[in-house]
C-alpha cells in the first residue's frame, strides 16, 4: 500500500516537472517537431531567439524594467501592510487585511480588462508604468503575507525594548524591525519579481508594443509551432525557478532569532 | 512598558499612516476603482471605436439575447467543476501520501518543489504539452511504438483538462497535504482501534477532519480553471469559446469592451456564489 502511493506520488511529480523538463530538452533538440527518437543537438532556437534584431531581446529588457519596479513597490506595500497588520488594532482592520490578500483571487483575464479600460482612462494603458501598476497590485499580497510570517516570528517586546532605551519609532524600525525582517524582504522582492516576470494576460492587455517576454511568448504562440519558444522558456524557467528558490530558502532559514 | 514613549497600539500619527497607507492609497486607485469602473463601462456605449459614457442596458441585452454567450457560460461552468473534482481527486492520493507515509523533511522539501512550477512560466509549459500530446509527438509516437494507433488529445475537453491540471494540481496537492497532516493522529488511532478498515477510516473519519483543505483546494482550481484562457484556447482548441476567450475576442477583435465588461461581471458574480458556498460548506456545521 505504502509503495504504490509513494509510486503514484512519483507519477504526480513526474506530471508536474514533465513539461518543464521537456521544454528544456526541446530547446536543444534539432527538430522542428520533437518526439522520440530526438534529433541532434543544437543551439539553432537560443541563436534564433536571441539574435541582436530580435524582438526576444527587446522583451526581456521590458521585464526587467518592469519585474525590478513591480517588485519594488510591491514589497515597499506589502511590508507596510505586514507591519500594520502586526503591530496595530484598529476599526474594518478584517476588511483591510481582506483588501491586502484579494487580488490573486480574481481571475487574471478579468482584471485584465478593468485594467485596461481604467488604465487607458487615466492615460496609462501601451506603456510600461501600466503594467508596472498592475504587477504591484498583483504582487503586494504575496509580499504582505512572506512579510507577515517573518513579523510573526519577532518578539513584540523587541521593538518596546528599543523604544524603552530612548529609540525613536523610526530609529527602532531601522535598527530593530528592519534587520528582523531583512530575508524576508529580499525573499518577498525575489517572489514580487517572479509574479511579475511570468504575468501575461494583464501584461498582454496592457502592454501594447512594449511587451515583455511572456506576451512575446503569447505572439509566437498564436503562430505555427515554433521551437524558439522552448529557448525562451528554458531562460525563463530557470529565471523564475532561481528567484522562487532564493525566495524559499530564505523563508526556510528562520531559525535564527534576533 | 513603564517610561516607554510608545506602546503596541499608541503611536505617532505619521509614523502609524506611512505603513497603513500605501495598501489602501494603490489597492483603491489600481484594484477597487478599475472593479468598479468595469461595472460602470457594463453601461456606457462604443461610437466609433470609442466607449462614450451612457448609461443602457444594451450590453447586457446584446450578450444575454446570444446563444453563444450561454453556451460559453455552461461550458466554462461545467469545464470548472469537471477539472475541481477532478484535480482533487487526482491530488487525493499524492496528498494523502505527503500527510501520512513520509517523513517531516521529505514533506517539506516535497512542498518547496511543488510551489516552484506555480510561479514558473504556464505558458510554456502549455506549449511543452502542446508538443508532446501532438499527434506527431512524444505520446503518440510512445503508443506507437506498443502497436496503438495515433490518438487525438489536442484541442479537445481532454487537452483543456490536462491544461487545467498543470494550472492547478500543484497548488491544490499542497492545500490538501497541509489539511490532511493536521488530522489529529489519535482520531485515526480510535477508528482503528474501533475495527474501521483503511477506506472506512479515510471516509468517516480523515476527509471530515480535513474538510475545510480539500474544499479550499477545490474552490481554488474552480476559481483557476474558471478564469483561464491558457488551457482552453491552446489545449482545448479554442472552440467552442469558453468565458475567458469570449472576452479576449469581444475585447481584441471587436473593441466592444462594455460587452466584455458584461462576461467578466457575470464571472465574477458566479465565482463569489461558488466561493461563498464553499465556504458555508466547508466552515459551516460539523458533520458527525
Amino acid at each position: 500500500m505504502r509503495a504504490a502511493l509513494l509510486i503514484y506520488l512519483g507519477a504526480i511529480f513526474v506530471f508536474v516537472f514533465a513539461p518543464i523538463l521537456a521544454s528544456v530538452v526541446f530547446s536543444f533538440n534539432s527538430d522542428r517537431f520533437p518526439s522520440i527518437p530526438l534529433g541532434s543537438f543544437t543551439l539553432h532556437w537560443y541563436e534564433t531567439a536571441f539574435a541582436d534584431e530580435s524582438p526576444i531581446r527587446e522583451a526581456f529588457r521590458n521585464s526587467l524594467i518592469v519585474a525590478v519596479c513591480a517588485a519594488t513597490l510591491s514589497t515597499f506595500i506589502g511590508f507596510a501592510t505586514a507591519y500594520t497588520d502586526y503591530r496595530y488594532g484598529f476599526r474594518f482592520k478584517a476588511g483591510y487585511i481582506a483588501l491586502a490578500l484579494l487580488p490573486p483571487t480574481v481571475p487574471l483575464i478579468i482584471l485584465a480588462l478593468a485594467m485596461l479600460a481604467w488604465l487607458s482612462q487615466l492615460g496609462l494603458s501601451g506603456t510600461l508604468t501600466g503594467i508596472v501598476v498592475a504587477h504591484t497590485v498583483l504582487g503586494a499580497p504575496f509580499a504582505m503575507a512572506v512579510t507577515r510570517l517573518r513579523l510573526s516570528q519577532m518578539d513584540p517586546s523587541l521593538e518596546a525594548a528599543a523604544w524603552n532605551l530612548g529609540a525613536s519609532e523610526w530609529g527602532a524600525m531601522r535598527h530593530v524591525v528592519l534587520p528582523f525582517c531583512l530575508p524576508a524582504i529580499i525573499s518577498a522582492f525575489c517572489l514580487t519579481a517572479a509574479v511579475s516576470f511570468d504575468e501575461f494576460a494583464v501584461a498582454w492587455f496592457v502592454s501594447g508594443l512594449n511587451k515583455t517576454v511572456p506576451v512575446a511568448i503569447l505572439d509566437i504562440l498564436q503562430g505555427n509551432v515554433d521551437p524558439q519558444i522552448n529557448a525562451v522558456g528554458t531562460v525563463v524557467f530557470l529565471t523564475s525557478m532561481a528567484l522562487v528558490t532564493v525566495a524559499q530558502l530564505l523563508l526556510m532559514a528562520k531559525g535564527r532569532k534576533a | 512598558m513603564r517610561g516607554s514613549a510608545y506602546s503596541m497600539s499608541q503611536s505617532s500619527t505619521a509614523y502609524k499612516y506611512t505603513w497603513r497607507l500605501p495598501l489602501l492609497i494603490w489597492q483603491a486607485a489600481f484594484f477597487v476603482v478599475p472593479l468598479i469602473f468595469l461595472v460602470v463601462m457594463s453601461f456606457w456605449l462604443v461610437k466609433n471605436y470609442r466607449m462614450q459614457p451612457d448609461f443602457v442596458l444594451k450590453n447586457w441585452d446584446k450578450m444575454f439575447s446570444r446563444g453563444y454567450f450561454w453556451d460559453a457560460y455552461w461550458l466554462t461552468l461545467g469545464r470548472a467543476i469537471l477539472a475541481s473534482v477532478l484535480v482533487s481527486v487526482v491530488a487525493f492520493p499524492a496528498s494523502f501520501a505527503l500527510a501520512f507515509k513520509v517523513s517531516d523533511t521529505t514533506r517539506r522539501w516535497a512542498v518547496f518543489f511543488l510551489i516552484i512550477p506555480f510561479f514558473t512560466s504556464y505558458l510554456v509549459r502549455i506549449y511543452a504539452w502542446q508538443v508532446i500530446l501532438a499527434e506527431q509527438g512524444v505520446i503518440n509516437a510512445m503508443l506507437g511504438a506498443v502497436g496503438i494507433g495515433t490518438v487525438t488529445m489536442l484541442n479537445s475537453g481532454f487537452g483543456a483538462m490536462i491544461g487545467y491540471l498543470t494550472l492547478t494540481l500543484p497548488l491544490v496537492v499542497i492545500l490538501q497535504t497541509f489539511s490532511l497532516a493536521a488530522v489529529d493522529r489519535n482520531l485515526i488511532e480510535a477508528a482503528w482501534n474501533l475495527g474501521c478498515g483503511r477506506a472506512r477510516t479515510i471516509a468517516a473519519v480523515i476527509v471530515p477532519s480535513a474538510r475545510i483543505g480539500l474544499i479550499l483546494g477545490a474552490v481554488f482550481c474552480f476559481i483557476l480553471s474558471f478564469g483561464d484562457f491558457v488551457a482552453p484556447y491552446y489545449l482545448g482548441g479554442s472552440k467552442p469559446p469558453t468565458l475567458s476567450i469570449l472576452i479576449i475576442d469581444t475585447t481584441k477583435s471587436g473593441q466592444q469592451w462594455p460587452r466584455a465588461a458584461v462576461v467578466a461581471i457575470c464571472m465574477i458574480v458566479t465565482l463569489f456564489t461558488v466561493a461563498f458556498a464553499a465556504i458555508a460548506l466547508a466552515y459551516g456545521r460539523p458533520k458527525k
